[in-house]
């Protein structure tokens, strides 16, 4: 395994009185794809908007143990939300570009750092738009509407955006789900790029995406981490039980 | 579909298939399309209604000239703009109490001794502007006290005649409003400027704070608080705008008088702060509405990028909700626009055409509710204020249209790209 870039300890959530997460510990490897699998509500997408601190927004949650990222723990008093969200990306599940030109939406994250530089946003945004696989598409209409592109195109322009911040920890909350089969190929196409220069933390549903595109595999079940090691290995002789049921389809 | 049940729903014949009249159905439907198009209709009347009741205006005009035509044919019993017995045909309705006291003039008479007398009832004027009877002309730019038969080319008209011309369309568009003077002149002008003015004022006081109000509720309040913000300001909605009045007449006025040190106490400024009072909640409620209407997966987004609450709130959640904070501020406009009890006690009722703020002002819905009540019933002036209630109407109605049809879709394609 590589070196970790992100280590949880003893990783705790709260729903007000429900627990989602219970002491989640995981180490996961930089510049790898990590994916996490499980059945809806096992706490997997919670535990993802825990590394950049996206449960924050909602009042009810409190979070007890560590997420210590390049050796800082994330929740300790001293952080700022802001900055930290800059290092670590996030793709949501639903694409959600903003109702600007396709230009603006890549902009607007360099643009809050405070780069005004025209020259430089439009490097930037043609850089991210060729590393997210979709300058070709869009480099003839910029300034047209993001709202006007496909679901797929919206998707992968999304993941331009959180490009364009420069991030070291991108965060992918299924992706593809919404996605046909050939969007979705060119998102994990994506990933694979992505994975040379970014640690990617990826939810998904589909156990062959997974299988696909991941190196390490967390699976999780009601709030707790049930196994975690290199994909092949759990996806063809997992150690626990239930593990193997879930990934067979026994259920699920 | 009483008689389907006995049957099993899977088959499929073409008895169980066939269409059905559903009366209530379309009973409710119908009911429910004509009250949408009668409440259409209803306002389509009104307008009308009020239209036809500024016509007088335009008659009386076309009256004037042919009595013009007319008295210029036959004999003129009376001389080119002097004071002496012409006057004498003065209905009683003519609004100068002085002039009763002036000896020659009988208001009262209906006596025909004038042929002029029969041939213009609908003269309320035709006081001569002598030095002896024009108190009233407040403060009036022309100089009335000047010798009638100077040469002045409107002076020397006949004084009806010249009353009726005063109150022509042409007048209109002057700048002076003074429709009960004994030489009327219905100038709206004044009005529109101050009507104006005092939107202006209230939408650029109300607008900002309604908006930013809308932003902080909707967007940094914590939870339990914007439960409270949110009512608390439309329960200001519901205030009934002559308590706003009466607050602005009593104490703003004051307030703001010693606070400026402007000379007039009344003033479009003084209105124009108690009407964005009362447009606030209007602007604020929808403005709310249209923020919490941005999905939150626009400011989960513009979060997970790395921005900070306050730049998600200004550059994406501002802009996402542009349509609507647009629709808000308009409808504040018209609230302030027909807003007339506020108008009549705050700002001065003076229908000056001056751009100090720290003028009296008369606007154009207190002009109608300030004088409605006095007017004789189907004359000029009486026209004039139904004209006013109409170009109110199709105002507001143009501002909405071209809100609706033209600004909206351009500042929607500008801000979210083409």
């Amino acid at each position: 395994m590589k070196e970790a870039k992100i280590i949880t300890r003893d990783l705790t959530l709260h729903y007000g009185q429900k627990m989602a997460l219970n002491s989640i510990n995981i180490q996961i490897p930089e510049k790898e794809v990590t994916a996490f699998i499980g059945p809806s509500g096992c706490g997997k997408s919670t535990f993802l908007r825990c590394l950049n601190r996206m449960n924050d927004l909602i009042p009810s949650v409190k979070i007890k143990g560590e997420i210590v990222i390049d050796g800082l723990n994330i929740y300790q008093k001293k952080i700022d939300v802001v900055n930290l969200r800059k290092k670590i990306g996030m793709v949501f599940q639903k694409s959600n570009p903003f109702a600007k030109s396709i230009f603006e939406n890549i902009a607007y994250g360099p643009r809050i750092n405070g780069h005004n530089n025209m020259h430089k946003l439009k490097e930037i945004v043609e850089t991210s738009l060729k590393n997210a696989a979709i300058w070709d598409e869009v480099k003839d209409r910029l300034h047209d509407s993001a709202l006007g592109l496909s679901g797929g195109q919206q998707q992968r322009l999304c993941i331009a955006r959180t490009l364009a911040v420069e991030p070291e920890i991108i965060l992918m909350d299924e992706p593809a789900s919404a996605l046909d089969p050939i969007s979705t190929g060119k998102i994990e196409e994506l990933i694979f790029e992505l994975k040379k220069k970014y640690t990617i933390v990826i939810v998904t549903h589909n156990m062959q995406q997974a299988a696909r595109v991941s190196d390490y595999t967390a699976f999780f079940y009601l709030g707790e981490l049930i196994e975690h090691g290199k994909t092949r290995k759990i996806f063809t002789t997992p150690d626990i039980k239930q593990t193997e049921e879930y990934i067979t389809g026994r259920f699920g | 579909m009483n008689s389907d049940q006995a049957k099993p729903a899977y088959i499929f014949t073409a008895e169980s298939l066939r269409k059905k009249f559903r009366f209530s159905e379309f009973f409710a439907e119908k009911l429910i399309t004509s009250v949408a198009f009668l409440s259409i209709a209803v306002i389509i009347l009104i307008f009308f209604f009020v239209f036809r009741e500024s016509l007088p205006a335009f008659k009386h005009r076309l009256k004037a000239t042919t009595e013009e035509s007319r008295a210029s044919a036959g004999n003129k019993p009376e001389n080119y703009g002097s004071s002496e017995p012409a006057t004498s045909e003065k209905k009683p309705e003519t609004y100068k109490g002085e002039e009763k006291g002036t000896t020659e003039k009988k208001p009262e008479t209906y006596t025909g001794a004038e042929p002029t007398a029969a041939k213009k009832p609908e003269t309320y004027t035709g006081a001569e502007p002598t030095a002896a009877n024009k108190p009233e002309t407040y403060g009036a730019v022309k100089d009335t006290s000047v010798s009638a038969d100077e040469v002045n080319p409107d002076e020397s008209l006949r004084p009806s005649e010249k009353a009726e011309n005063q109150g022509s369309l042409i007048s209109l568009f002057g700048i002076e409003w003074f429709p009960v003077s004994e030489n009327p002149r219905y100038g709206l002008i004044p009005l529109f400027i101050g009507t104006f003015k005092v939107t202006m004022i209230a939408i650029l006081f109300a607008a900002p704070i309604s908006i930013l109000a809308a932003l902080f509720s909707s967007s940094f309040a914590p939870p339990w608080l914007r439960e409270w913000i949110k009512p608390a300001i439309e329960l200001l909605a519901g205030f009934p705008s002559v308590v706003i009045g009466f607050f602005a007449l009593m104490v703003m006025a004051t307030f703001l008088q010693n606070m400026f040190g402007y000379v007039t106490r009344l003033n479009s400024f003084v209105g124009g702060i108690a009407m964005a009072l009362a447009s606030i909640p209007v602007i604020f409620t929808i403005t709310e509405d249209a923020l919490t209407a941005i999905p939150a997966t626009y400011k989960e987004a513009s979060l997970a990028l790395g921005a900070s609450k306050w730049q998600t709130a200004v550059f994406v959640t501002l802009p996402a909700a542009t349509p609507g904070i647009f629709a808000a501020v308009l409808l504040g406009v018209g609230r302030v626009f027909g807003e007339t009890m506020i108008a009549l006690m705050a700002t001065g009722n003076a229908a000056l055409s001056g751009l100090n703020p720290f003028e009296s002002v008369r606007t154009l819905a207190a002009t109608i509710g300030a004088e409605m009540a006095e007017v004789v019933f189907g004359d000029m002036h009486y026209g004039i204020l139904f004209l006013i209630g109409s170009l109110l109407f199709i105002f507001n109605f143009s501002i909405n249209a071209i809100a609706e049809f033209y600004i909206k879709g351009k500042l929607v394609r500008k801000i979210q790209g083409r």
